[in-house]
């Protein structure tokens, strides 16, 4: 075993996949010497697999979808998920539908790769968790890794997927460090992950609200014993996987840092529901506020859940009576 | 050609923006984005991908991304001379010089970095997000290009309603590559809107040369493609940027349409904080050399240009005094955004 840190994680999963199949190249602004997005790749392969393009998303997106239909499989690196808003189109009406609309004749093996999150006093416009968005969009996957480990086995089955993954990464993960194996390992997209055992409440988190379940759920040990679980992939979502701790435990929190309205949080409980698994207390989510980001620490806390809200929404769900 | 009282309203202007975005440096930690030249790569990445690198922790009483616009006065400032309060501007990221020069206050825009009620934007905003209604600012922009069309939008209303107001849009050479502003130059022309379009090449797009690109040196001669005026000036001298833009501003409110402006300019410090990140060193000693604030000092009465100097000095004093004292926003009084 050895450390590494969640960037380094994803810059070695880049490393070995690009080693491996001649066809991945990168694409994406300021991935030169400066935003490296893994160690000397920019030094080993600028002359012709990492490109450092104009601030053009939408143009290089595009690109990159068209190329990934031509047979190679391109990254895409969108410096701030915020920025997929300039090329929704060739992501969403282009990647996510070539497939079905050539009835299966054309594939588009492609990962849109981006940072994303709030908690940084950036403001509105760097800041935003927009996930729903593609999980609501069929065609895309969607992989929000929330451990070292899991970053790099995410991102090298993203790369292997024959279709456009777009894989998250919560910029306060980047420094965290994690215990894990030499060598390569694989993460499948939709295998969800107990990062805890326990047997009185679910809590379903993943990317940067999981570092805070796990911490909500320690702080709580001596009161409850909280089971909580990282789907990892939003699409496809283990649900099976969810559904049997829920149905264990009797009780569901799912926490995410996205706003709650329409987002993955509903997703995962109207999924659950449908299994109809019988519950003690109201399947809950737990995610930011109806509103844009704000800039002030203050305000950004406040709209943000926090680990104390985290565990106030525990304890109200155990000592819920009927 | 201005005349002398024009000429220290200039100076005003620019000295208010060097000096606002000097005091920053009490408050931010700004070097910490260059400062991680020498680290490992993946820690380079860790940080800058992080931002924690922008917190309010570490860095005093300033958090958030901070681009300076030191060195690039003269752009907005030239610019902005020729607007009255019901013109409008969209800036970009780099937007405080943009908001001065269109008249916003100089304690509205620290307290708003410090993420202040008294803020200009009331906390909410940040550097990235300067707004003032009364100046005609319609807002700095995180995402590069956003600004370009929005610009249109001020333009367009003024021809609605039959009056002669016009509006600008600043960007960078960066963002000069983004689809939005090909769609909104053509648009512009097609209708006349009274637009200007400010491109200030500062030969950088974050840690982008513009050699890699963009495939030609010079941005104005895209606007001849859509039938458009494209100037270039020298973005150093605020006299020639007055010059151009008010030759612009003319034709804007005469109804005679939209004008394209490249500024060749330079900014001294760092993308994002004030230690120099450019990888040419001698490139940056060398624009220095053509400091905007000093070509034009020379052309001025030493005692004129004193007396100026203290009095944006007392401006700022003022500014901080303001900002430090006003206080944080309640939490929950964000709640009113919420639907
Ligand atoms: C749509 C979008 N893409 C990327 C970014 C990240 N970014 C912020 S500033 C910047 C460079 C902008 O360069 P330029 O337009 O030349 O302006 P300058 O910084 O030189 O003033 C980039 C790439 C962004 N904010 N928005």
């Amino acid at each position: 075993m050895r450390e590494i840190t969640y960037a380094a994680a994803v810059g070695e999963a880049l490393r070995e996949e690009m080693a491996r199949d001649e066809r991945v190249f990168l694409i994406g602004e300021d991935i030169g010497p400066v935003r490296d997005p893994g160690e000397d790749l920019w030094a080993q392969y600028r002359e012709r697999r990492v490109w450092q393009t104009p601030i053009s998303e939408s143009g290089f997106t595009g690109l990159a979808t068209g190329a990934a239909a031509a047979g190679l499989r391109p990254v895409v690196e969108i410096m701030y998920c915020d920025f997929v808003t300039c090329c929704m189109d060739p992501i969403c009406n282009q990647a996510a539908k070539i497939t079905l609309m050539s009835g299966g004749e054309f594939h588009v093996p492609m990962v849109i790769k981006t940072p994303a999150g709030g908690g940084t006093r950036e403001g509105g416009h760097h800041s935003q968790s927009l996930e729903a968005w593609f999980m609501h969009t069929p065609g895309l996957k969607v992989a929000m890794p929330g451990t070292a480990y899991d970053a790099k086995g995410l991102l090298k089955a993203a790369i292997r997927d024959d279709g456009p993954v777009i894989y998250i990464q919560h910029r306060l993960l980047h420094p965290q460090s994690q215990q894990v194996p030499e060598g390569e390992w694989i993460v499948p997209l939709g295998q969800a992950d107990v990062k805890r055992e326990g047997t009185d409440l679910t809590l379903v988190a993943y990317s940067w609200a999981l570092t805070k379940a796990l911490q909500a759920a320690e702080a709580l040990a001596d009161e409850t014993s909280v089971e909580v679980v990282d789907p990892r992939t939003l699409v496809p979502l283990d649900v099976d996987t969810i559904a049997a701790s829920a149905a264990k435990t009797g009780r569901l929190l799912v926490v995410h840092e996205a706003p709650e309205r329409g987002g993955a949080g509903a997703e995962i409980v109207r999924r659950v529901a449908e299994r109809f698994v019988p519950l003690q207390a109201p399947a809950t989510v737990l995610g930011a506020k109806p509103v844009a980001m704000p800039y002030s620490p203050p305000l950004e806390d406040h709209v943000l859940p926090q680990v104390e809200d985290i565990m106030a929404a525990v304890r109200r769900l155990v000592a819920w009576k009927q | 050609m201005p005349d002398q009282s024009e000429m220290l309203r200039l100076l005003t202007t620019m000295l208010r923006i060097r000096g606002f975005e000097h005091r920053l440096g009490k408050y931010y930690n700004y070097s910490a984005y260059a400062n991680l030249g020498g680290r490992r790569e993946s820690d380079r990445t860790a940080a800058l991908l992080t931002s924690t690198l922008y917190d309010f922790a570490s860095s005093g009483m300033i958090g958030g991304a901070v681009h300076l616009y030191v060195g690039q006065e003269a752009v907005a400032t030239g610019v902005c001379a020729h607007l009255r309060d019901d013109d409008y501007v969209t800036g970009s990221h780099r937007g405080h010089g943009h908001f001065i020069a269109k008249g916003g206050s100089l304690r509205g825009a620290l307290a708003e970095l410090m993420g202040r009620s008294g803020g200009c934007s009331h906390g909410y905003g940040g550097s990235m997000h300067l707004f003032d209604p009364a100046k005609g600012f319609l807002g700095g922009n995180g995402i590069i290009g956003a600004q370009i069309p929005l610009a249109l939008g001020p333009a367009f209303a003024a021809k609605y309603r039959g009056e002669d107001g016009v509006s600008v849009a600043f960007f960078g050479d960066g963002g000069a590559n983004q689809g939005t502003l090909y769609e909104a130059m053509n648009i512009a022309a097609l209708w006349k809107l009274p637009v200007l379009f400010v491109c200030e090449n500062n030969l950088y797009a974050a840690t982008t040369p513009q050699r890699i690109s963009s495939p030609l040196p010079d941005l104005a001669p895209r606007a001849e493609g859509f039938g458009m005026p494209g100037a270039i000036v020298d973005g150093q001298d605020v006299l020639a940027v007055y010059e151009v833009a008010g030759e612009a501003v003319r034709r804007a409110r005469s109804g005679d349409g939209p004008t394209f402006i490249e500024a060749k300019t330079y900014r001294f410090h760092g993308h994002c904080g004030a230690e120099s990140d450019h990888a040419f060193p001698d490139e940056c000693a060398e624009w220095r050399q053509r400091d905007p604030i000093e070509l034009l000092k020379a052309k001025l009465e030493p005692a004129d240009v004193a007396r100026v100097e203290a009095q944006v000095g007392e401006e700022l004093d003022e500014a901080e005094a303001f900002a430090v004292s006003s206080p944080l926003p309640e939490a929950n009084e964000v709640e009113r955004f919420a639907f």
